[in-house]
């Protein structure tokens, strides 16, 4: 079965990884808006610095779902879905295999590259442990709570919009304590608070996604 | 290993596609189904494939048996190669990566695209892209395969091979269904008639 699940995850990482790949428009877009910041508000050190937080957490959300709508739908499209729905793998696997490798493609590199973000926006080097983290534990969950939205408007004709008016409400959260963890850091306080609720976060969406993503793809196959 | 349906029901979008259709389907038989457009043939054997649920009535098969379904979409990534493509859909059914790559390779070979191996699947043609969909039928045995006009975009060379290819599949005992509106070589293959049910 792990074997079946890797085959998935390798071949969504080689797409996702090419040309015509979601990885490279996600870290694009993700390094232009925020970059944007800076000439939009001004270079005061002390403005960025109080919003570096908010700006970034926001970016990377609105990064992740960029290519969330074809998570699903171009498997869809030529037919994939059919091959994925025989494999010997429940379906909730599948969708999981695919989940993590837009992960891969997307949520790491976007927390790979948000330090320098971040000392573009001023943040206090000493407070970059904790946005790591926080954007380690944080985006696993849009990319799941994103693909049941990315499943749930297959076959839609504008799922590039729905996905995300689907999405953005229910990853509230994962931006709150997000930018609590890192706030609280940069005050001096401990972030265990935030980053334990992201972490809980995480847990519940890893543990009930995979069936509602599961159901929405079972729907869209008939 | 044999297949029966009773009673079945298909309803897609409030409409009745058809309604009581029955039959048996032992070892080494095939079902030609037969129909004008959207009498339900794709419904149906998307329906014994388990991708949609019936309205009513049953199908019953054996626990074990293991099925192949291949639609009228080719399901080919025009990033990846031809054989990159074949290799996914084997490891998919849990081969390990050298058994994969072997069965890949043979079944490429028998559907005539060895020369296309390297090439990236947005280069095949729409005759190519078939041929390579239904080169995943030799990958792995299965005891049932469920085909959707499978001779769609086909040159003449090509149907001969698959019908080659069905009747090896069913000397060592496996059953087809199969829905087309074009001739395929299929001798003594039972015939339904959609949406009217009628068995001949």
């Amino acid at each position: 079965m792990m074997k079946v699940f890797l085959a998935i995850v390798g071949r969504d990482l080689r797409l996702g990884f090419g040309a015509q790949g979601a990885m490279m428009t996600t870290l694009l877009f993700f390094v232009l808006a925020v970059s944007l910041f800076p000439l939009g508000v001004g270079p005061e050190p002390q403005i960025l610095a109080r919003i570096a937080a908010g700006v970034i957490w926001v970016a990377a959300l609105l990064a992740a779902m960029l290519s969330l709508d074809r998570l699903f739908q171009t498997d869809q499209e030529d037919g994939t879905l059919d091959l994925l729905a025989q494999a010997p793998l429940p379906l909730g696997l599948v969708a999981l295999a695919k989940t993590l490798a837009h992960w891969l493609t997307t949520g790491l590199p976007l927390t790979m590259i948000a330090p320098l973000l971040a000392v573009m926006m001023q943040m206090d080097l000493a407070v970059m442990p904790v946005l790591l983290l926080a954007l380690l534990l944080g985006t696993p969950s849009l990319s799941l709570i994103g693909a049941i939205g990315a499943a749930l408007t297959l076959g839609a004709r504008r799922g590039a919009v729905l996905v995300p008016l689907i999405t953005l409400p229910l990853v509230i959260p994962v931006l709150i304590f997000g930018v609590g963890a890192v706030e609280a850091a940069s005050y001096g306080l401990t972030a265990s608070p935030h980053l334990l609720l992201l972490g809980a976060f995480l847990a519940g969406t890893l543990t009930l996604s995979p069936f509602a993503i599961a159901g929405a793809i079972k729907l869209a196959l008939e | 290993m044999a297949l029966a349906v009773e009673g079945l029901v298909c309803i897609r979008g409030e409409r009745q596609l058809f309604s009581d259709v029955n039959f048996r389907l032992a070892a080494g038989e095939a079902l030609l189904l037969r129909g004008p457009n959207g009498s339900g043939k794709s419904s149906l054997l998307r329906l014994l494939a388990g991708f949609l649920p019936a309205a009513s009535g049953r199908v019953l098969r054996d626990e074990e048996a293991r099925l192949f379904y291949v639609g009228h979409q080719d399901a080919v990534k025009p990033q990846l190669s031809t054989e990159d493509n074949l290799v996914f859909w084997a490891r998919l059914l849990g081969l390990d990566d050298a058994e994969a790559q072997r069965q890949s390779v043979a079944a490429l070979e028998a559907a005539g695209l060895s020369r296309q191996r390297r090439l990236p699947g947005r280069y095949l043609s729409a005759g190519q892209k078939r041929r390579l969909a239904l080169a995943r039928l030799l990958v792995a045995p299965a005891d049932l395969w469920l085909l959707d006009e499978p001779t769609n975009a086909l040159d003449t060379a090509a149907v001969a091979w698959l019908g080659g290819v069905l009747a090896t599949h069913r000397t060592s005992g496996g059953m087809v269904i199969l829905a087309s509106h074009v001739d395929v070589p299929l001798p003594d293959a039972r015939r339904l008639d959609l949406p009217e049910g009628r068995l001949s």
